[in-house]
């Protein structure tokens, strides 16, 4: 697999820490929901570092990637891409990666998505796959953030969920909830998993993203209420510190 | 998702998914919905589903059921080394 040089052609942030990259990238083969790719950048002196991010966005013909970077305190890499780039800027990415954690339209049986933090990327491009391609496969999205200001994408979840009654979200929140929310903070549990999620009779195909402890919680707590593990996809990315 | 949260954390894994960038320059298909049967424990199992370790100086990726060593990848200068013994075979759609 080549790496390709992408143009950046916007820029926002999605909280006071994270920002969505997107760039151009004449030459990109498209992608999937849920694949991810690898970013290189080179230092004048020639180290390099490499990192995966996954995609955010829909495969579309405009030959678009949009990245969602949260910014770590002692990263090599995020810095950079929160604070330093700018648009008309110019990163090397190799892929799209992966064919595994993903998602295609032809599938029409009921989905069940759970993020974990910045665990949405992948599967808020599953989101916006199903809006542009049209499907009305059913889609739940339980997405569990520390505090009502962590959360990415918000009015955009807003919008798809408002407008279409096959999409829903429900927010878990780990440290601080809005006012008058009915569940307390806390990480996800039985409760809410039976509570939130499709029952398992359904046999949805279930995603789960995010720090490696929240998957394996997740992934453990919907394989104990009854979905067959071979429906759950998982993809881990280590722990942040501050459990989601 | 970040590889980078994982960077500066250690001591836990992340999943195959990982690997696949650094295994295109190998494979010509996608190894990760590839099935990997483990040849200590049988078990067989996605590439995606693999734990996999990222600390330096290279990638080690363990069976997801009895966490022996499948795969080890090191690259050295503009060397890459592949050690695959920890696995009976890989099957992918062609």
């Amino acid at each position: 697999m080549i790496w390709r040089v992408g143009t950046v052609v916007a820029l926002r942030d999605e909280t006071p820490s994270a920002r969505s990259i997107t760039l151009e990238l004449p030459d990109w083969p498209g992608h999937l929901a849920g694949q991810h790719v690898d970013v290189r950048l080179t230092a004048a002196d020639g180290y390099s570092a490499v990192r995966s991010y996954s995609i955010a966005s829909a495969p579309n013909p405009e030959r678009r990637v949009e990245l969602s970077v949260e910014r770590l305190p002692n990263g090599e890499v995020s810095p950079y891409l929160t604070r330093e780039l700018k648009v008309g800027d110019q990163l090397e990415l190799r892929g799209p990666i992966g064919g595994w954690f993903v998602w295609r339209p032809q599938q029409t049986e009921s989905i069940q998505l759970i993020a974990g933090g910045s665990g949405i990327v992948p599967l808020m491009a599953m989101i916006r796959s199903r809006a542009s391609a049209g499907s009305s496969a059913p889609f739940r999205l339980l997405y569990s953030v520390r505090e009502p200001g962590a959360v990415w994408y918000r009015d955009e979840l807003r919008a798809l969920s408002d407008r279409d009654q096959s999409v829903s979200v429900a927010y878990a929140y780990t440290r601080a909830t809005p006012r008058g929310w009915p569940r307390p903070p806390g990480r996800i549990d039985a409760a809410l998993i039976a509570g939130m999620t499709w029952p398992p009779n359904l046999s949805a195909t279930c995603y789960v993203c995010g720090p490696t402890s929240f998957v394996e919680s997740a992934a453990g707590l919907l394989s104990a209420s009854g979905n067959s593990p071979d429906k759950i996809r998982t993809e881990r990315f280590g722990p942040t510190g501050d459990r989601q | 998702m970040s590889s980078e949260i994982y960077d500066h954390l250690h001591g836990d894994y992340l999943d195959g998914n990982a690997a696949a960038g650094e295994l295109s320059k190998i494979f010509v298909m996608d190894v990760t919905a590839a099935a990997g049967q483990c040849a200590h424990c049988g078990a067989t199992k996605r590439f995606a589903e693999a734990h996999l370790y990222m600390q330096s100086p290279g990638v080690v990726a363990r069976c997801p059921v009895c966490e022996h060593v499948l795969l080890r990848l090191v690259t050295v200068r503009q060397r890459v080394f592949l050690d695959m013994r920890g696995m009976r075979y890989l099957s992918l759609d062609t």
